[in-house]
Parts: C-alpha cells; sequence; structure tokens
C-alpha cells in the first residue's frame, strides 16, 4: 500500500484531486497502525486448548474477565505488569474475555481501544459454558475474575480479584521456572 | 533402627491435609438437606426457610443489585416465580454481596430495586453472609432448587443463554422443577455458567 502510495504520488503530483485521495489514503492507514491492540476471537474451547498446549513450557497465565465486571477490570493493570516482575522468565499471559460477540463493536473493541492493553487479549465466544468450563478447571462455575495459572502439567485455580500485584505475583511465583538455576533441562532450538 | 522417615512422613501430613480439606463443608450439593436460617427482607420484616413448609419446593436464587449478569437475568427470576409459585414452588431471592466491597449491593438499594422492579418474591439481605457459605453460593445469579423436604435437587443457572431466553438451547431451572415436580430426577442437576463472584466481606 505505501509504494501504491508513492505511485500514486509520482504520477499525480500536479493533480489536485490525486493529493486530496493520497491524503485521504495515508490518514486511514495511520488510523489503523495507531489502533495496534490485537485480539482473537476463539468460538471453540479447542482453540484456547490447543493455545495452551502451545505455552509448552512457559509459565502461562489465563485471566477470565469482561468488560462488564468491575473487579476484573480493577485487577486488569496487575496482569499487564506481571511480566515485568518477572523479566528473566517465559511468563505468558493470555486475557481470555468473556464479553459478549454481538457486543464487540459496541463495548470490547472501545475497551481495548481506551486501555490500550498490551498482553494478548483474546474473546472467547463459545456459548456452551455449561461444557467448556469443567474443561478447563474442573473446580470453577463460571464466576468471574477467575485465574489459571499454568506450567508444564502443574496447574492451579484462582477465584476472584487479586488486589494488588504482590497478590498476583505470589500466585505466579510457585510455577515460573528459574532461567538461571543449573537444573533447568537444556532446550534445543529455543528463543 | 528407628529412623525418621521423610518420604512417608511426608506422604501421611499429605494425607491429613487432604482428608481435613475433604471433609469441610464447602456449601450444599444435590441431595443434602438444608438447614433453617432467618433473613431480613425488603419489607423489614424476616423470612425463614421454615416459612415454606407445606411448599412444594423453593428456588432460592443468589442474585444482587450491581451484577450485569444478574440484571440480564432479573426478568428470568421474576418469571420463573409468577409461573411456579402458583404451582407451590415460589422463588426467596438472596443478595449474598458484602455492601462494604460493592455499596450498590447495599440493604436500602436491594429496597429500591425491588420497589423498582416489583419484586413479587423476598429479597433478603444475607448481612453476615452465613446462608452464602451455607449453600456455598460462589455467583450471582446462583440458583439453589429444594424439594418440600429441604432437600437440593438442583444447583445451577436458570438457562444456556444470557442474552436471549429465547435463544436458549436449555432451560435448565425450568426443567429441573418440572422433573421435581413430576416425581423425577432433575437431568442435569448441575449445570455452570459464567457470573459474577460474591463479594466477600475484607477479612480484617
Amino acid at each position: 500500500m505505501f509504494f501504491f502510495n508513492i505511485y500514486l504520488l509520482m504520477k499525480n503530483s500536479n493533480s489536485h484531486r490525486f493529493r486530496l485521495v493520497l491524503t485521504i489514503l495515508v490518514v486511514i492507514f495511520l488510523q489503523r497502525t495507531s489502533f495496534a491492540q490485537d485480539y482473537s476471537i476463539y468460538d471453540s474451547i479447542q482453540q484456547l486448548e490447543s493455545r495452551i498446549k502451545q505455552a509448552g513450557n512457559a509459565t502461562l497465565v489465563i485471566n477470565f474477565w469482561a468488560t462488564w465486571c468491575q473487579p476484573c477490570v480493577e485487577e486488569l493493570p496487575h496482569f499487564e505488569k506481571l511480566k515485568d516482575k518477572f523479566p528473566d522468565n517465559d511468563i505468558q499471559v493470555i486475557l481470555v474475555s468473556l464479553d459478549f460477540k454481538s457486543q464487540l463493536e459496541k463495548k470490547f473493541l472501545p475497551f481495548l481501544r481506551d486501555r490500550n492493553l498490551k498482553s494478548e487479549v483474546v474473546l472467547l465466544a463459545d456459548q456452551d459454558v455449561n461444557t467448556w468450563i469443567p474443561k478447563i478447571e474442573e473446580e470453577w462455575d463460571g464466576a468471574i475474575p477467575a485465574t489459571i495459572v499454568f506450567q508444564g502439567q502443574k496447574k492451579e485455580f484462582s477465584l476472584g480479584k487479586f488486589d494488588s500485584l504482590e497478590e498476583l505475583g505470589a500466585f505466579v511465583q510457585p510455577f515460573v521456572a528459574d532461567v538461571n538455576s543449573p537444573l533447568k533441562p537444556v532446550t534445543c532450538g529455543g528463543k | 533402627m528407628n529412623r525418621f522417615n521423610l518420604p512417608s512422613a511426608f506422604s501421611l501430613l499429605i494425607c491429613a491435609f487432604l482428608f481435613l480439606n475433604w471433609t469441610a463443608p464447602s456449601g450444599y450439593i444435590v441431595g443434602d438437606r438444608v438447614e433453617n436460617f432467618s433473613l431480613k427482607n425488603v419489607d423489614g420484616n424476616f423470612v425463614s426457610l421454615s416459612d415454606y413448609a407445606g411448599k412444594k419446593g423453593v428456588l432460592v436464587v443468589f442474585t444482587c443489585n450491581h451484577c450485569p449478569y444478574a440484571q440480564i437475568y432479573e426478568q428470568r427470576i421474576i418469571d420463573l416465580h409468577k409461573k411456579y409459585a402458583p404451582m407451590g414452588v415460589p422463588v426467596l431471592a438472596i443478595n449474598p454481596n458484602s455492601p462494604l466491597v460493592v455499596p450498590m449491593d447495599s440493604y436500602e438499594e436491594m429496597q429500591k430495586r425491588a420497589a423498582l422492579k416489583k419484586y413479587p418474591y423476598p429479597y433478603l439481605y444475607d448481612e453476615d453472609q452465613y446462608v452464602m457459605r451455607m449453600f456455598g453460593a460462589s455467583r450471582t445469579p446462583h440458583v439453589f432448587l429444594l424439594d418440600s423436604s429441604r432437600v437440593v435437587r438442583y444447583i445451577g443457572a436458570i438457562d444456556d443463554n444470557p442474552e436471549s431466553p429465547n435463544s436458549a438451547k436449555n432451560h435448565w431451572t425450568e426443567s429441573a422443577v418440572n422433573a421435581m415436580l413430576s416425581g423425577k430426577k432433575p437431568n442435569p442437576d448441575f449445570t455452570r455458567a459464567v457470573g459474577c463472584t460474591v463479594k466477600k466481606m475484607p477479612r480484617k
């Protein structure tokens, strides 16, 4: 697109109309790129399950939230800062929203734009809640906020809001592998 | 040789811990008989479960003012009462949340909401949160269907479509009441749904 614009500029530099078109195109392009918040929509729980598998040996923290859930929104900043708390470790944070897909444009996207979240964001739109919740965590009955930390085969569930980054850090800490530990297995071809 | 065996001591400790955890009461499950309780209604009078003696059952619904999911389901709770109270299974709504955490769930706000929406059923204030703990209610809305002997017959959600009751594939609470009224075992008798966590009062 950039080169196409340049091409237009080159070819029609004397035409006011094309300059206008060019300006509009550039404005649209900039608007799109300035909203860099990336998100995925998972229509099936299987997509989340395979995402969990992808984490491999990393510490994976999944927070279930929604824009309508006040305590969820209050604790989001702690999740955003979690990676900074463990800078030497491979920690992945996924913020899984349970917002309605029908409210995507009205509620979900404006919220993402406002907050400019840097964590991975997923909108989980699998409507068969009664089936998918126990697949993710048998202990959980669906109330949010809820958080699960995974590391390899290990897993821990927490219901309710974390009041501070310290509280969240203490929950995640036992699942953080010490990268400087001599006991850490050698991984081949890793980052 | 009477050496202290660390691994076996450890496993004993773990077993003891698991046992204690397992036996600790964590709310009612289907089949449990519910203890009587008495809580203040929005009209200022106390309502007890024993007041419902002689009914075919009671739909105990933990709900609240502030939670958007409770609000989404509010009309459906009213409709459940309108449909089943004449058949002997009325709704008994309980707000389990601490107003110290959510001011919108205070007793005064409950009174306003009940008046505004003309709740046809009592809306009780679980100030000490003991009934919430007794039931093991964890979210709003959270339904517990009790039969005429105060035995829990169903625990869970109202239906499987928060956005639209008409599009729901399963009306679990209705099915459970219907099954109970016709002498059958509700199936399923336990369901999960998205909701707001119960707001427990801050520990001192």
